[in-house]
């Protein structure tokens, strides 16, 4: 057993790597140590949105909220939950709590429109994020800042259509989604060609490349594969290779592995919309307000993207996108 | 329960009286009792905001909402079986009563009624399959759980051509509905949700049920085993359908909720939820194999629920570790459970 150990230990040092791995990831996180840069009060900032667990896309926009929260002297809070009772739930916990400010994504509006109200009323200011720019104003938010679905989608199809293609497959990987629902919608809108969804299980990784795959096999004809979420992409570039399919896969938000697939060609495009940036800027613009009662975008939501993604624009963002906040 | 308290030898140690604390150590609950004490003492200490009023009033609404559920699946597992469609079943009804009532642009109401019989019938089709074809309940409502969140999300895009319904409240009906499933009171700072008293309620009734009841027999025998309780003239096909439908009016009264506080209903939503309501019920002392377990023991297992998964947000932890609690709990309470149960019975 302690032969083994040793042995393990022995090949482990001896075998180091050069490069990536913990000891980058640590040279960078050193480099980012956050200390509050302001001498305000240490007020708590509550943060409540509808990712399901283990989303890497909420991990960014969180890890945008923390490094704006270290940098404001903010304590700050976040809770998740995907069932819109649970998401209401948590904002009324934060009430409870008398935090300092509040930062809700929209996704399902109707459930949370009461809990706001609530928020409003005990004097809370409250942020929506990402989601439910439509709704933000009306439910007496301060801001919302965010990517407006549609727009996004519409982008999509532009480049689309710029890009030759005549039959496209929406994939929607969270049956009930409204935002997702949106984006295909507006990809439709604007796209020259023929546009058609297809739902998958998001959750199960395997059968959504066996449903894309499919769809290739039934249809030769298409051309072009967006996907909605970055873990997806992948996906979807396996699924194409196995069903020998000529289509483009482009799809919505980075990660390492696009911004990889974009440098070699495998992907297309992706459409960003800088998650990091609505984390970041949702703890801004509550210091702000309580600091010297700011608000932005006046009255209307404030755009994170969309931006169009492609491969030499990708080798730009990829030690961003390494350290996980593009 | 039984065994002698050392009764005088003419007495049958049957009818001997039994002392209070060993009446107390052979309810099903003790277990969960002891285990929801020492849940509150630690969110007490661990999170400051946990033990104000308001706090509290919350905690409370969040275990009523599974409460209200925990009650019947708590009934139908000492009745044997399983509902595993329980939880999209909820979505279901406040999708039917919203739909129905915009479609038709009829009054709240006849969509609120028309959604009792559809969700009644969805807990008839449960009970009469399983009783019909034999199969375990775990199949069969295994199947109804995947055939409802189909039929939910598919009916609700072909209907309302998107994945929520529309909004309903500007109905006539809908304000007189809405006070009597979502309705609340503010007394100070403090939010009671009408909620608490259906889930109140309804743990009443189901104990009177139960315990001074010959249908409350019929469930322990048939969960007992269901041969002997046919063979003592036990009416098993009526009282399995009978728990089946309990079931489903309860999942109504809880999609009514959702429906009438939000006022649109998310299609895609209530799955996962089945186990909630079991996890309930088992740390309330209900057994997997059945013919044991109470009502009153569901309730305190949705106030664990309810005081652990608000208390994490109370204490500020990372809510990844959430799941993580669940499960531990789980696993202590029922242990805590099964070494109370030893204990009474061994004496």
């Amino acid at each position: 057993m302690g032969a083994v150990l040793a042995a393990v230990l022995g090949a482990s040092l001896a075998g180091c790597s050069s490069t990536g791995g913990k000891r980058a990831e640590e040279r960078a996180k050193a480099a980012e140590a956050g200390r509050p840069a302001v001498s305000t009060p240490r007020w708590t900032f509550a943060m409540v949105t509808h990712a399901g667990d283990g989303d890497t896309f909420w991990d960014i926009v969180q890890k945008g909220a923390k490094e704006a929260a270290a940098k404001d002297n903010i304590n700050f809070v976040y809770a998740h939950d995907d069932q819109a009772q649970q998401q209401a739930q948590f904002v009324q916990n934060a009430i409870d709590q008398k935090v300092d400010g509040i930062i809700v994504s929209l996704a399902k509006p109707e459930a949370l429109k009461d809990v706001i109200a609530k928020a409003v009323k005990a004097g809370i200011p409250v942020v929506t994020v990402n989601s439910g720019s439509a709704q933000s104003a009306e439910y007496g938010a301060l801001t919302h800042i965010g990517q407006d679905e549609q727009i996004a989608g519409e982008a999509v199809g532009t480049e689309l259509s710029k890009r030759g293609r005549k039959k496209a497959v929406c994939v929607l990987h969270e049956q009930g989604n409204v935002g997702h629902e949106q984006r295909c919608a507006g990809a439709k809108k604007t796209f020259s060609g023929s546009m058609e969804n297809l739902y998958v299980e998001g959750t199960n990784m395997p059968s959504v490349q066996a449903a894309i795959q499919a769809k290739l096999q039934a249809d030769p004809s298409v051309d072009a594969i967006l996907t909605l979420g970055a873990p997806f992409a992948p996906t979807a570039v396996k699924a194409k290779d196995a069903a020998a399919s000529k289509a483009e896969v482009d799809t919505f938000d980075l990660n390492e592995s696009v911004a990889r697939d974009l440098k070699s060609g495998a992907l297309g495009f992706a459409v960003d919309q800088q998650p990091y940036l609505q984390g970041y800027e949702a703890i801004d613009l509550l210091w702000l307000y309580r600091y010297n009662a700011d608000t932005l975008g006046g009255g209307r939501p404030v755009l994170t993207g969309p931006q169009i993604v492609t491969g030499a624009e990708a080798a730009e963002l990829e030690e961003f996108i390494k350290r996980g906040s593009r | 329960m039984s065994g002698s308290a050392g009764g005088a030898a003419t007495v049958d140690e049957r009818l001997a009286p039994t002392s209070v604390v060993r009446k107390l150590l052979g309810r099903p609950e003790l277990g969960a009792v002891v285990g929801a004490v020492a849940v509150f003492v630690f969110f007490s200490f661990a999170a400051p905001s946990f033990l104000q009023a308001s706090s509290l009033s919350t905690v409370l609404y969040s275990a009523s909402t599974i409460g209200i559920m925990a009650v019947p699946v708590a009934m139908l597992m000492i009745g044997g079986e399983f509902d595993l469609s329980a939880g999209v079943m909820v979505t279901t009804s406040a999708l039917v009563a919203s739909m129905f009532s915009y479609q038709m642009t009829a009054n709240v109401w006849v969509g609120v009624l028309v959604s009792l019989l559809v969700t009644l019938a969805i807990g008839f089709f449960n009970g009469f399959m399983l009783t019909r074809t034999k199969l375990p309940s775990f199949i069969i409502t295994l199947g109804t759980f995947l055939m409802l969140t189909g039929l939910n999300l598919g009916f609700t895009k072909l209907i309302s051509g998107s994945v929520s319904t529309k909004s309903i409240a500007d109905m006539e009906g809908f304000s007189s509905a809405r006070a009597l499933f979502a309705s609340q009171w503010n007394i100070g700072s403090v939010t009671l949700k009408v909620t608490i008293l259906w889930w109140l309620a309804l743990v009443a009734v189901a104990t009177w049920i139960l315990l001074r009841t010959r249908a409350g027999n019929w469930i322990f025998a048939v969960g007992g085993g269901a041969d002997a309780a046919r063979a003592t003239g036990v009416p098993v096909v009526k009282t399995r359908i009978g728990l089946y439908m309990g079931v489903a009016l309860c999942a109504w009264i809880s999609g009514q909720h959702i429906l009438f506080s939000f006022d649109v209903v998310q299609s895609g939503e209530g799955v996962g939820n089945e186990f909630l309501y079991i996890i309930a019920a088992v740390i309330g002392g209900c057994l997997m194999t059945g013919g044991y377990g109470s009502a009153i023991g569901s309730a305190v297992g949705a106030f664990i629920f309810g005081m652990t998964s608000n208390g994490i947000v109370y204490a500020q932890w990372n809510p990844d570790w959430f799941k993580f609690f669940l499960g531990a709990m789980l696993l202590l309470a029922t242990l805590l459970n099964a070494w109370v149960r030893k204990r009474a019975e061994a004496k």
